[in-house]
């Protein structure tokens, strides 16, 4: 059972009809850049780019039937080692855990 | 509907922003010290920056009938330099007596490094020592969850620190109820883009309930929204909230919160325009 059922004040339908054309967009918006990255040049460059693939495990995230998707998604897309670095690698942060890196690496579970 | 803003850095913005702000509703921003862009080079510089937040933004403030208020610190963009921080920790208490300073932020991790942790941890003493209040930032993107983590636990493992006088921020979903849970305050800012959105903030708010829960623009110099929180209370009647309920996230949790410092004082539109 959902533990959150019902916490939301609008109906589906209101729902989808409050922002179900913001949604579709944002949608075709990543179904155009898969296919912009399959179009770029030399495309299987980024085939084991980390950040492509902790997107497509959060992608996996979107179609299941349970509750908690975006959640799980964030996960996806965190880095869940909790060991301090040792000297500060840059400063900006990449949007998704570098792959083979701590004991909690994301590695075994992307491609689920 | 009249809001404050906890977090803007007005400093990056231009008077026009005051201007749409005091025509929103805004009735007060608490300012917290921020990354320039690039690292300052040398105690003077935050010297410099401290005076500016605590004399010319709060003039430049009440111009629209806005209370401006700061938080005092070196931001955790600059956290890494161990030498630097110990000069900046130096001239911070002298700041600190100003009479718009309400604490201690925003403190907090970056690429959450163990220099970056000394320093932060270094920041929550010199807050304990001086009974102010902290403005934590956490980390954007990948290293959000694990800086949260490893903060989370280290001030709940610190007896001497009252959650309710710690507000974490930048919290999304995976970090809210860890926040919460602790006892700490959370702040969920409000980005165009890369980060929560209203409508996720509204999500959060369903699932976790409004107490100890507050939203901010996070204005800055990148890619940001001043009025992110009227775009927030927009959302939310959208959603089917009441008014009272967006109030409380939007005016009455940021004075329970602030009022905890003996400077802040409850902002009331005519009291502060009469003040010109």
């Amino acid at each position: 059972m959902n533990a959150h059922a019902e916490t939301c004040l609008l109906t589906q339908a209101q729902l989808l009809d409050l922002s179900f054309m913001e949604h579709r967009a944002h949608l075709l918006a990543i179904a155009a850049f898969l296919d912009r990255l399959e179009r770029a040049q030399g495309a299987a460059d980024a085939a084991e780019d980390f950040r492509l693939g902790a997107l497509r495990g959060a992608l996996h995230e979107l179609v299941s039937p349970e509750p908690g998707r975006v959640m799980r998604a964030q996960m996806r897309l965190s880095d869940q080692d909790l060991t301090l670095l040792d000297l500060r690698d840059s400063q900006s942060a990449y949007g998704a855990p570098q792959r083979g890196e701590g004991p909690h690496s994301l590695d075994s579970e992307a491609e689920q | 509907m009249n809001y404050i803003d906890m977090h803007a850095h007005m400093v990056s913005r231009t008077t026009d922003d005051y201007h749409a702000m005091a025509l929103s509703g805004c009735l007060a921003v608490t300012e917290p010290a921020f990354w320039s862009g690039r690292d300052r080079l040398g105690p003077e510089a935050f010297a410099d920056y401290f005076d500016h937040l605590t004399t010319f933004e709060p003039a430049r403030a009440r111009e629209y009938g806005i209370a401006h208020y700061a938080w005092l610190c070196l931001n955790p963009k600059e956290g890494e330099d161990r030498e630097l921080t110990r000069q900046v920790l130096k001239i911070i208490p002298e700041f600190l007596q100003r009479p718009t300073v309400l604490g201690i932020g925003e403190i907090g991790l970056n690429r959450v490094t163990r220099n970056e942790m000394a320093t932060f941890l270094d920041h929550v003493e010199l807050a304990l020592e001086h009974h102010q209040l902290i403005h934590i930032h956490t980390p954007h993107l990948e290293d959000k969850y694990k800086g949260t983590r490893v903060m989370v636990e280290a001030l709940a493992a610190d007896t001497r620190i009252e959650p309710g006088r710690v507000m974490i921020d930048h919290a999304e979903e995976h970090t809210a109820e860890l926040i919460l849970s602790h006892g700490f305050w959370t702040g969920i800012t409000l980005y165009p883009k890369t980060k929560a959105s209203p409508a996720r903030a509204i999500d959060m708010i369903e699932l976790y309930g409004s107490e100890r829960l507050i939203v901010a623009s996070a204005c800055d110099w990148g890619p940001s929204q001043p009025l992110a929180v009227p775009e927030f209370i927009f959302e939310a009647r959208r959603r089917g909230h009441d008014e009272a309920t967006i109030r409380k996230i939007v005016l009455d949790n940021p004075q329970r919160f602030l009022g905890q410092s003996p400077k802040f004082v409850p902002p009331q539109r005519e009291t502060a325009l009469a003040g010109r």
